[in-house]
C-alpha cells in the first residue's frame, strides 16, 4: 500500500474510534441525566413501590414461573396446530376445478370470520359458551378451551400470510413450471410453496410472537398462567410489581422469537446467494 | 415420394387479450430439425405465438398441431403435451430455490419418474454440454445472465423435447454475454435440434435459420429462407421493419 492508502486507513480508524467516545460519553450523560430526573421526580418513591418492589418480585416469581410454564406449553401445542391449519386453509384456498368449490368457499369464509372476530369474544363464545351446552365428552378445561380458541383465530392469520405468499411468488415461475410438464400440484408444491414459505417466514414469525403474547389471554377463562399468577399475587400484596415481572418474563419469551426471525430471514437470503 | 408431415402446424391461430387481438390467424408449418426463427417488432405477437404453441395461453380459434395431433383441443392432457415441448424464457425464469442441478434435474425426477441418481448424472452431463459443469451446486442469483440463460437452456433440454420454443433468450443479457448463448443455439441447430425462436439478433438469424418469419400486427407477412426475407424483403412491412435494423448499425 502507498503512503497515501496508509494515511488514509490511519485517519479512518482515528474517526471510528472518535465516533465510538462521542457515542459512550453522550450515553452515559443522557442516562444520567434521565435516572437523576426520575429519581428525583415527587412521586418516584411510591412509583418504585407499587411497580419496581424488589421483595415482592422476588417472592412472586415461582407463582410466576410456574404459570409461564403453562403459557410455554400452550404456545408450543398451539403454534404446531396453527401451522398445520392456516397451512391447510391456505392449501384448500388454491385448489382449482368445480368439485372443490365448496372448500374454497369454506375456507374463504373460515378466514373472513375469524380474522374480524375479536380473540376475548372468541375465548369467552368457546371457553364459557361450548361448557355451557353440558354435551357429554366436550372439555371443560379452561386450558383446552382456550388454547382452542387461539387456534381458531390464529390459523386465519396464518393461513393470510401463507396465501399472501404464494400470491407473492412472480407468475412467470409457474409459466416455466408448467412449461417443463409439471402438474398444477407438483407445481404448487415443489416451485410456488416453497418460495412462498421462505418470503413470509419474517410475517410468520411476527405473528408467532404475538401467539406468546395472546397466551396469556386464557388467564380470562381462569386457567392460572403466568397473568392469573400475578394477579392472585398482586392482590394478595396490594402491589403491581408482580405483574411487572410477568410482562418482563413475556418479554424476555419474545425476545429470542425476534432474534430466529432475523436469523431465519438472513439464512435464507444468504443461500440463495442475496447477500 | 410425399414430403414428411412437418413436426408442428399452427393453422388460422387466433389470440387476442379481452378485446386486443394479439395473433389474428397465424398460420405456420415446423418441419423435424428445423430452425425457424420469427423477427417482428415489439408487440407484433412472437412472445404470444410461442406462448400459445407451449398451452401457458388458451387459444382463441384455429389449431396447434404437433406431430399430426391436435394439442390445442382442450380436451387431451395439456400436461402431457407440454412435455414434448421445452422452452426458454426471456427472463431465465430459474427457479430461485433449487441450484442449477436442481432445476435441470427437476422435471425429469417429478414428471418423467427417473430416479434422483439418473436424473442428476443426467443433469451433469447437460451442464456440462452447456459449459456450467462446475456451477452445478450455485443457485441462480449466483450467477450471470448468460450463466443463468445455459443453465435454463439444460433445464428445457433435460427431457428431450421434440420441439424447443426460444423466446428472445438473449434480450435479457448484456451485450457481451450474448454471444455465449447464441452459441449454445448454434450448435443445438447444428446437432439436429428443431427449434422456433423469437429474436432480435438479425445476424445470427442469417446464420442459423432454415426458415424466417416476419410477424406484423398479429399475422406473418413474409416467410421465406433467411436470404430471401432479410436480404430482399418483399413486403413494404417487411422492408420498413429491417431498415430500422441495417439503420442503427
Amino acid at each position: 500500500m502507498t503512503t497515501v492508502g496508509i494515511d488514509r486507513v490511519v485517519y479512518r480508524q482515528s474517526r471510528a474510534r472518535r465516533s465510538t467516545l462521542v457515542a459512550l460519553l453522550s450515553t452515559v450523560v443522557f442516562a444520567g441525566v434521565v435516572l437523576v430526573a426520575v429519581s428525583s421526580a415527587p412521586g418516584w418513591p411510591r412509583v418504585r413501590d407499587s411497580f419496581f418492589n424488589l421483595r415482592i418480585g422476588w417472592d412472586s416469581l415461582p407463582a410466576l414461573l410456574s404459570g409461564l410454564w403453562l403459557n410455554i406449553r400452550v404456545l408450543i401445542v398451539c403454534q404446531i396446530l396453527v401451522l398445520i391449519l392456516g397451512l391447510t386453509l391456505a392449501a384448500l384456498r388454491t385448489l382449482r376445478g368445480p368439485v372443490w368449490f365448496p372448500l374454497r368457499a369454506l375456507a374463504t369464509g373460515y378466514v373472513d370470520l375469524f380474522r374480524g372476530l375479536p380473540l376475548l369474544i372468541c375465548l369467552y363464545l368457546v371457553g364459557f359458551g361450548l361448557p355451557g351446552l353440558r354435551l357429554t365428552g366436550l372439555p371443560t378445561s379452561p386450558v383446552l378451551l382456550g388454547g382452542l380458541a387461539l387456534v381458531l383465530v390464529y390459523s386465519a392469520y396464518v393461513a393470510e400470510v401463507l396465501r399472501a405468499g404464494i400470491e407473492s411468488v412472480h407468475p412467470s415461475q409457474f409459466a416455466a413450471a408448467r412449461s417443463l410438464g409439471l402438474s398444477y400440484r407438483k407445481t404448487m408444491r415443489l416451485v410456488v410453496l416453497p418460495q412462498a414459505t421462505r418470503r413470509v417466514t419474517p410475517a410468520l414469525l411476527n405473528d408467532f410472537v404475538a401467539l406468546q403474547k395472546d397466551c396469556g389471554l386464557i388467564s380470562v377463562l381462569g386457567a392460572v398462567d403466568a397473568v392469573r399468577a400475578a394477579q392472585i399475587e398482586s392482590a394478595t400484596t396490594y402491589n403491581f410489581t408482580p405483574y411487572v415481572v410477568a410482562g418482563l418474563l413475556f418479554v424476555a419469551l419474545a425476545i429470542p422469537s425476534a432474534r430466529l426471525a432475523d436469523w431465519v430471514a438472513r439464512r435464507s437470503a444468504t443461500r440463495q446467494g442475496a447477500l | 415420394m410425399t414430403a414428411p408431415e412437418p413436426l408442428l402446424q399452427v393453422r388460422g391461430l387466433v389470440k387476442a387479450y379481452h378485446d386486443r387481438t394479439v395473433l389474428a390467424g397465424v398460420d405456420l408449418d415446423v418441419a423435424e430439425h428445423e430452425v425457424v426463427v420469427l423477427i417482428g417488432a415489439s408487440g407484433s405477437g412472437k412472445s404470444t405465438l410461442l406462448r400459445c404453441i407451449d398451452l401457458l395461453e388458451e387459444i382463441d380459434d384455429g389449431r396447434i398441431l404437433l406431430g399430426g395431433r391436435d394439442i390445442s383441443d382442450p380436451r387431451i392432457d395439456a400436461e402431457q403435451a407440454r412435455q414434448a415441448i421445452g422452452m426458454v424464457f426471456q427472463s431465465f425464469n430459474l427457479f430461485p430455490h433449487m441450484t442449477a442441478l436442481g432445476n435441470v434435474a427437476l422435471a425429469p425426477r417429478v414428471v418423467h419418474g427417473r430416479s434422483r441418481a439418473e436424473a442428476e448424472q443426467r443433469a451433469h452431463d447437460l451442464l456440462a454440454r452447456v459449459g456450467l459443469e462446475s456451477m452445478a451446486n450455485a443457485y441462480p442469483d449466483k450467477l450471470s445472465g448468460g450463466q443463468q440463460q445455459r443453465v435454463a437452456i439444460a433445464r428445457a433440454l433435460a427431457y428431450e423435447p421434440k420441439l424447443l420454443l426460444l423466446d428472445e433468450i438473449t434480450s435479457a443479457l448484456d451485450p457481451e454475454l450474448v454471444g455465449e448463448v447464441l452459441t449454445l443455439v448454434g450448435e443445438l441447430a447444428t446437432a439436429g435440434a428443431t427449434i422456433m425462436m423469437a429474436t432480435h439478433e438479425m445476424a445470427f438469424a442469417r446464420d442459423v435459420a432454415d426458415t424466417v418469419c416476419f410477424l406484423d400486427g398479429g399475422q406473418i407477412v413474409e416467410s421465406g429462407s433467411a436470404a430471401d426475407v432479410l436480404d430482399s424483403p418483399r413486403g413494404e412491412r417487411t422492408q420498413r421493419f429491417l431498415q430500422r435494423f441495417t439503420a442503427g448499425r
